[in-house]
């Protein structure tokens, strides 16, 4: 069957794209009837993000095709994409700072009588159009960016985590102008981490799994079990178990190394409580972008929270500084290796960094002692440092490493390791279990955050899982399998109570500014604790 | 056998762009022969131990303030203010000649208004996030017009610079060897002896390839760039000092004529402008090479428009060739 003759909307077969070695997608396909409103589904590093890019014309297909209303078209670039009726509404607003809003629209040749309805549709009458837009809230400029792009009428629009750090009232919002589409002539993609989302306003979804389209599913109640399936696919012996594993933990006997009391920054982390015992390695599982940045970013010393409490010891601490935090003990390994290692110096440089930060330690190196560190903390990472002169020109894995041997060269008290085995060869990434697992034994802490979830029964002793900035829930090492884990980070179970508490929850449009952005973090955050959010449902 | 031999020719390139990128000491000693070479050529007999022994003295202050240029890039910044310090220095220094204290006072009291000044820019850089190239630029007019100030104070004072400036800014040995040598060759080893081996020189080289990297390792910047404003500061004050001793000079422009040719002998030793990459032996070796090209020029006798172009038209060929080697492909 041809496209013509199914009458499809947008059609794209067997789109593949290779960065270098990491294949981001592999074979999708995404079909897109007229008048429908499709979920794209998939979990961390799915290719969702890759497809949209494709689809826009932001990035260029290795092969496949797509054709729109049944005509085959190469799409060069977004402005291209726009001009044919693509048109995708990103999670960071594409407005310009430094212009109103009116110079904003009229970058964009946006007509200002569909842009002004989309608004009041949206829930924001009176925005005053010379305003700058870096003054605005963000919620607002989200609003703005939606009601900019629904404006032109765009033949396919995508909207990629749209109601993410939106509060409660213009989510619903956002779902009714998206619901108006169904049965109509034109079609929106609609990306979501929100199950409920996806069930109040979507036709259909298509399910990506490791760059590949793995099922199509009509939505229907229910049908989140069979979503989570399909992007679960095949659960895969490939790994080994980690040897060595001792299940039971420490936790009563001993004071713990961090305790975190109702942490909370910005938007995206609301409240977040938990203790990480010396001799353990606790897992964090979440969804993209549900405040586990900034967690890290505070318990590394990058970031200051803004309310909760933060004990190391037993005793509190407050860090205004990395160094603040490597003092106490507690060491940050990034998963970008860009913004760990110095590119252009050796090895050694590298792993001797934070040796000599202080400014007593200024004076002369002791360099034997330096080079005897500094082997042995290769030689038990492994690492392969023929190309030792220059770190940039190590492979990946063994520039990942090199961050970690910085740590462990100095003995490590408390490791926190944000998604450390992101885009390594798997047999690196078992080395660095095995060693993540030593840590442990030798009665080091770990927090392990990690995109892999399988990762998860592997190394940790038990995992927190967040979802809308708070912990949801706590699942023990041994349970944690992924099913168990993808099902808590998507909150499966207190989402399904959801739509009414969203209704229920209104917030006036002009309180939109700055209380509301902190205030609510979407229906996610609010059905946090189920049985607060049940009576809700119940009235 | 085509095949080999284009592997084999390609293995040649690839080599010479290591050398130059790993140890670009050693091409640029090459190009610096190869500039004396031809000096002689066109002048036959000008090359002696005499002839080395002016070149050498010129070479210091040009390679002390191409130093401060060399230190300040590591961490990805600059000073454009050597040249203001440095003219202070000397003409302070020239101005306190009939003092009680002396030519010693007088050095004293330069060195320590250096270090202030050096201070002022490294908190304002350190502390403040100003950009060097600002910073500096806005503390070279502060100094020059604090200087004006102080020359209009000390006009009625006899002025002069002092005898033992001039005997250590252009006395030699002999004839052959400078005395200024008393001065730099102390100086360099700390340098050098800073960079590789010590802490503090290996946070400059860290700030500056990844001041992230650094800052999530535990660096506080601030802290190593206020020391690193200071020690250029006091070197370019030492460089002023040596100048003025060199002209029997002492005026508040007497240094600006170097500051650019001081930030070219860095880039031309290898030293990256982006911070991270570079060393102080290149930069004598650039300082060098800039103070010869200086003569050849003059010895070709072309008109100083021309030498202007030849001169820009190097350090910018240099400066590509750095970047190509470099540039990871």
């Amino acid at each position: 069957m041809t496209a013509t003759a199914t009458g499809l909307l947008l059609e794209a077969t067997d789109v593949s794209k290779i960065y270098g070695a990491v294949v981001a997608l592999k074979a999708a396909s995404l079909a897109v009837r007229p008048g429908e409103v499709h979920a794209l589904m998939g979990a961390n590093g799915a290719g969702k993000s890759t497809l949209v890019k494709i689809l826009t014309g932001a990035v260029h297909p290795d092969s496949g095709r797509i054709a729109v209303r049944g005509r085959e078209r190469t799409v060069h670039s977004p402005g291209e994409a726009r001009r044919g009726g693509l048109v995708s509404v990103y999670q960071e607003p594409s407005l310009i700072p430094d212009l109103d809003i009116r110079a904003n629209l009229r970058l964009t040749d946006t007509p200002l009588e569909p842009f002004r309805h989309w608004l009041t549709q949206l829930g924001i009458e009176n925005l005053d159009l010379s305003s700058m837009a870096r003054r605005l809230p963000l919620a607002t400029l989200r609003i703005v960016d939606l009601a900019r792009a629904l404006a032109i009428e765009p033949d396919v629009l995508m909207l990629d985590e749209m109601t993410a750090a939106l509060p409660a009232n213009l989510t619903q919002r956002v779902l009714e102008a998206v619901a108006s589409h169904r049965g109509g002539d034109r079609s929106i993609i609609f990306i979501s981490h929100r199950l409920i989302e996806i069930a109040s306003v979507c036709d259909r979804a298509t399910v990506l799994r490791e760059g590949e389209t793995v099922g199509v599913v009509d939505v229907t109640p229910g049908s989140e079990e069979r979503i989570i399936e399909l992007m679960l696919g095949q659960i895969a012996g490939e790994m080994p178990a980690v040897a060595g594993r001792t299940a039971a933990h420490r936790a009563s006997v001993t004071t713990p190394r961090i305790s975190v009391r109702g942490l909370a920054s910005g938007t995206k982390l609301q409240d977040v409580s938990f203790e990480l015992h010396p001799g353990e390695v606790l897992g964090v599982v979440a969804l993209e972008g549900q405040g586990q940045d900034e967690l890290f970013d505070i318990l590394a010393g990058s970031q200051r929270p803004s309310s909760g409490e933060l004990l190391v010891d037993g005793s509190a601490a407050s860090f205004r500084h990395p160094a603040d935090a490597i003092r106490a003990g507690l060491v940050y390994v990034a998963a970008d290796r860009a913004e760990a290692l110095l590119m252009q110096r050796s090895v050694r440089e590298n792993i001797a960094l934070p040796f000599t930060t202080r400014v007593r330690r200024w004076g002369l190196i002791d360099l034997r002692a330096e080079r005897e560190t500094v082997d042995a903390a290769v030689s038990r990472l492994q690492i392969d440092a023929r190309a030792g002169n220059e770190v940039r020109r190590l492979s990946g894995g063994n520039q990942q490493k090199v961050t970690i041997a910085r740590w462990v060269a100095g003995g490590v008290r408390t490791m926190l390791c944000f998604d450390p085995t992101r885009g390594i060869d798997i047999r690196t990434k078992q080395q660095i279990y095995l060693l993540l697992r030593d840590l442990a034994e030798a009665g080091a802490a770990v927090l392990l955050y990690t995109s892999e979830l399988k990762e998860v029964q592997l190394v940790c002793d038990r995992a927190i899982v967040i979802f809308g900035g708070r912990v949801v829930e706590e699942i023990s090492g041994t349970d944690a399998d992924e099913a168990t884990l993808l099902r808590a980070a998507y909150h499966l179970r207190s989402d399904a109570a959801m739509p009414e508490a969203v209704a229920a929850e209104t917030v006036a449009a002009e309180t939109v500014a700055p209380r509301a952005s902190d205030a609510a973090n979407g229906p996610g955050a609010e059905a946090a604790p189920p049985e607060q959010a049940d009576p809700e449902t119940s009235r | 056998m085509n095949a080999s031999a284009r592997a084999n020719k390609w293995l040649t390139a690839v080599t010479w762009r290591r050398l130059l990128r790993d140890r670009p000491i050693v091409p640029l000693m090459g190009l610096l022969a190869i500039l004396v070479l031809v000096i002689e050529l066109a002048d036959p007999g000008i090359v002696s131990p005499e002839w080395t022994g002016v070149i050498v003295r010129a070479s210091v202050p040009l390679a002390i303030l191409a130093g401060c240029q060399t230190l300040t890039m590591l961490t990805g910044g600059i000073d454009l203010s050597v040249a203001a310090i440095g003219s202070m220095a000397g003409f302070v220094t020239a101005t306190l000649v009939h003092s009680p204290g002396g030519v010693a006072e007088g050095i004293i009291v330069a060195l320590a208004a250096a270090a202030l000044a050096g201070l002022l820019t490294g908190i304002g850089v350190g502390v403040f996030r100003v950009h060097p190239l600002i910073m500096t630029l806005g503390m070279s007019f502060v100094v020059l017009g604090l200087s004006n100030v102080w020359q209009l104070q000390m006009v009625q004072t006899g002025a002069g610079v002092p005898d033992s400036l001039r005997w250590i800014g252009s006395s030699t040995l002999a004839q052959v060897v400078p005395y200024n040598l008393l001065v730099f060759i102390p100086l360099t080893l700390l340098i050098l002896l800073g960079l590789r081996r010590t802490g503090y020189g290996r946070l400059l080289y860290a700030i500056g390839d990844n001041p992230v990297a650094a800052r999530l390792s535990g660096t506080r910047a601030w802290q190593v760039l206020i020391v690193l404003y200071v020690i250029s500061a006091v070197m370019a004050a030492i460089a002023g000092l040596l100048i003025s001793g060199l002209t029997n000079t002492a005026s508040v422009s007497l240094v600006d004529t170097s500051l650019l040719p001081a930030v070219a002998a860095a880039v031309i030793g290898g030293t990256s402008i982006l911070g991270g990459r570079g060393g102080f032996g290149g930069t004598i070796v650039g300082a060098l090479i800039l103070t010869v090209l200086t003569a050849l020029l003059t010895v070709l006798g072309l008109p100083e428009p021309t030498r202007q172009v030849v001169f820009g038209s190097i350090i910018v060929v240099v400066a590509a060739a750095y970047t190509r080697v470099t540039s990871e492909s």
